[in-house]
């Protein structure tokens, strides 16, 4: 019955060779990576979507270099996400810029092999030679079972590695093994009904003799079309399968789907259950009960951890620490970066002779740089404790836990720590929403994270309450900042509900979620983790932020005064210009053109906001809070009336908390998303969202009788 | 109703402890084609482990494994108590 020609893939010595790392989510396949590659890594883009490609290169004896691909974590190869559709276009080489894998090593998690061969089982069908690595085996033991590995290599018709990567057992193994020959005996052993498998090789032949495609890739296909709703390759499936058919393939497929259709067979699901049927049957033959007692560890931790009340209790209070920790340990480094900064500055202004070079050193690269490298501790941080979440499995409670409130306003649970990491920086909260699967959740979290009110507005809270309520309270102050961070959430979620009934409106999000089991994090790959996310951040923000930092001090300084006040100076700048250009746009809102610079200014970041208004107010650089409150205060309309009254002060917050006055953020959002139009569309919506909130305030406000 | 299909329920209205065995996927599509390659498969074992704590999602196990589902991704699937 079986017309499946024996695969014999083989891979030779020769030099270059590139090896795939394939596996499902929490396997442990990024530590074989980092075992393999120690620091020999590159971290990119794969081309047109947004899933991370990482390579690194593995030295083998007799200089034989491997290049190791480090392919998406996937359950399947079913492209129903971009993750898994990258990992399929890899494996098939028709991935741009990647060579199709000369060998690929499935890392199996052996404490959860059913479902993890499942994957095995799709890529051994591709037709290239694998090594199964079984990591994990200290799990399978405290599971009370074991596995005989020579049967299980047996069965599956491969070779198979037993290690435990964390411990950095077995990587030798398989470095051995990927210094020899390796072949790979494959027949099909799982079945499906005699019927469906005549269907299936009949479409097989076809998309071979008339598709013109390689046999794995055909038998894939067809597997993909039997698993489609319709059999048939419409216009979507094509497209998302990067596959275009001919009309005569189109016909005959046809064909054989009207014959499907007659024998009313169900077909959608017949591989997937053929496939576990098959690894059922290895798993009884290999895995063996040792009768020694389980130990249930992950049990009892959820027992307290997912609780109706311990639960709640342990997730705000590790969610407090972590930003207890985020915000008292980084005011030591913060500090320290910003004496040197204004150090760097003051040594910079003793050894070069004044001049238009030196006054861009001083006062634009040096305070713009500064002002973002400033917030760099509080997101290597985030991101150790992101990694820290992820490694010990407690990132899949948090989302299991808050699933039901993102819920209600159309998001996913995994949503969560994205979210609330952007209230110390929006920059790691984007990054963090890698994690979500469906592209759209993704999206909408991105585009709402900003509006969490980060640590750089706190600045311009601070000298608005200031302004606003000169003696206040302890309470008073964190009264009216603590409103100012609902708004921002109020606003987060009211835009993430209309952007998913709107814009992005799809399917809602499915929550099928593993719930890896507890482990010990490895603090090597956390670390790991941490300075690799925040050498992306600092490259890509460091640039632009250079560039505009640049940009806004041309802005400031030229058309050059001689011989007149800072203050003037700058009125008569391109800034100032800006500034009173806008003054009508910004009127309404109660601003006038001084305070319009302060916005145009604080583009590259919010912060910025203080000491432009500083410069603009003709004080000192580092002018003391009070004297600019001071400054603030006796600053008036030319008709005589104060500027800041409480109004405006307010009308200011409210501003701040929802526009996006951030080009760093700006900047890793293009990154993540790969797209301008999502990117400026964000802007925009954030800005005129500010603008709105703003005028409302200050219009509301004067018609309320306040002043 | 024949004895046998009282004990047909859907796994949404299953309590915390109680197991049963999958029997089918009440419509077809992609969801349910996603949770069978999680390991939901016809005639495998399955149990309600624990209710998150606002009661949605539940929490299963399946070939071994834990998972959570949301409760309408739980209706979806028909088993037979155990």
């Amino acid at each position: 019955m079986s017309k499946d020609p024996v695969l014999q893939p083989t891979v030779s010595l020769k030099k270059n060779l590139t090896i795939a790392l394939a596996g499902n989510p929490n396997c442990g396949k990024t530590t074989v990576f980092n075992a393999l590659t120690k620091l020999r890594q590159k971290v990119g883009n794969y081309p047109g979507v947004t899933v991370e490609k990482k390579t690194g290169r593995l030295e083998l004896s007799r200089g034989r270099n491997l290049q190791v691909v480090d392919l998406p974590g996937t359950y399947s190869l079913s492209v129903r996400t971009p993750d898994e559709e990258v990992a399929r276009e890899v494996l098939l080489g028709r991935s741009r810029g990647t060579p199709r894998p000369d060998l690929v090593v499935c890392v199996v998690d052996a404490g959860n092999l059913e479902r993890n061969l499942y994957l095995v089982t799709q890529i051994q069908d591709l037709g290239l030679p694998i090594i199964v690595a079984l990591n994990m085996m200290d799990e399978v033991k405290s599971q009370g079972r074991q596995i005989d590995v020579k049967k299980l290599s047996e069965l599956l018709g491969v070779p198979v590695v037993s290690m435990i990567a964390n411990q950095n057992k077995g990587i030798d193994d398989l470095k051995s093994l990927l210094e020899q020959e390796i072949k790979a005996d494959y027949t099909r052993r799982w079945r499906m009904s005699p019927l469906l498998e005549e269907d299936l090789e009949a479409m097989v032949q076809v998309l071979i003799d008339k598709g013109g495609l390689t046999r794995p890739e055909a038998f894939f296909e067809s597997l993909m079309l039997l698993s489609s709703a319709a059999h048939i390759p419409d216009k979507a499936y094509a497209q998302h399968h990067h596959i275009m058919f001919s009309k005569e393939v189109i016909d005959e497929l046809n064909q054989i789907n009207a014959r499907l259709v007659r024998q009313g067979v169900r077909a959608r699901s017949a591989a997937i259950e053929a496939r576990y049927e098959w690894i059922k049957f290895i798993v009884k033959e290999a895995v063996i009960d040792t009768l020694a007692k389980a130990k249930n560890w992950t049990h009892k931790i959820d027992t307290v951890l997912t609780h109706k009340v311990w639960g709640w209790v342990s997730f705000i209070g590790l969610m407090t620490f972590m930003f207890y920790m985020i915000f008292t340990i980084a005011t030591y480094p913060m500090d320290w970066i910003d004496s040197t900064f204004s150090h760097l500055g003051a040594v910079v202004e003793q050894s070069m002779p004044e001049g238009d070079l030196r006054d861009l050193i001083i006062n634009g690269i040096i305070p713009g740089v500064g002002g973002v490298i400033i917030f760099l501790p509080q997101i290597l941080i985030l991101f150790f404790f992101i990694g820290l979440l992820q490694d010990t499995g407690y990132m899949a409670r948090a989302a299991f836990i808050m699933d039901r409130v993102m819920n209600k306003v159309g998001l996913h649970g995994k949503s969560f720590i994205p979210l609330l990491s952007s209230f110390a920086c929006a920059i790691p909260g984007v990054m963090a929403a890698r994690t979500i699967e469906s592209p759209k959740d993704r999206l909408v979290t991105i585009l709402v994270a900003p509006l969490m009110s980060c640590s750089a507005r706190l600045p311009v809270y601070t000298i608005m309450i200031a302004v606003l309520i000169p003696q206040a309270s302890a309470w008073q102050k964190s009264g009216i900042m603590l409103i100012m961070y609902l708004l921002g959430i109020i606003a987060a979620c009211t835009m993430g509900w209309i952007f998913k009934k709107t814009l992005l409106k799809g399917q809602k999000p499915t929550f099928i979620l593993e719930l890896p089991p507890y482990r010990l994090p490895s603090f090597k790959s956390v670390i790991l983790q941490m300075w690799e996310r925040s050498r992306l951040f600092l490259k890509r923000a460091g640039t632009i932020i250079l560039t505009l930092s640049i940009v806004l001090w041309a802005l400031m300084s030229f058309p050059r005064q001689d011989n007149v006040e800072p203050a003037e100076a700058l009125r008569q700048s391109y800034a100032g210009k800006i500034g009173q250009t806008i003054e009508p746009v910004i009127k309404p809102l109660g601003y006038d053109w001084r305070i319009g610079i302060g916005l145009v200014g604080s583009f590259a970041a919010r912060e910025v906001f203080v000491s432009t208004m500083n410069i603009v107010f003709n004080l000192d650089e580092e002018a003391e809070e009070t004297t600019l409150r001071q400054a603030f205060k006796q600053a008036h309309w030319p008709d005589g009336r104060p500027l800041f009254t409480p109004l405006v002060c307010i009308s200011l917050m409210i501003f701040y908390v929802f526009a996006l006055q951030c080009i760093s953020t700006v900047a890793i959002v293009l990154r993540e998303t790969n797209s301008w139009r999502w990117t400026l569309f964000q802007l925009l919506y954030m800005t005129v969202l500010a603008y709105v909130a703003a005028l409302a305030v200050y219009q509301i406000g004067k018609i309320l009788g306040f002043t | 109703m024949s004895d046998s299909e009282k004990n047909y329920r859907l796994l949404s209205n299953l309590k915390v402890g109680e197991t049963g065995e999958v029997v089918e996927f009440v419509n077809e599509s992609a969801l349910s084609q996603r949770m069978e390659e999680m390991g939901i498969t016809p005639g495998e074992k399955i149990e309600v482990v624990r209710f998150a704590p606002l009661n949605d999602p539940i929490e299963i196990k399946i070939r071994g494994y834990l998972l959570s589902l949301r409760r309408e991704e739980a209706e979806l699937i028909k088993v037979k108590i155990s």
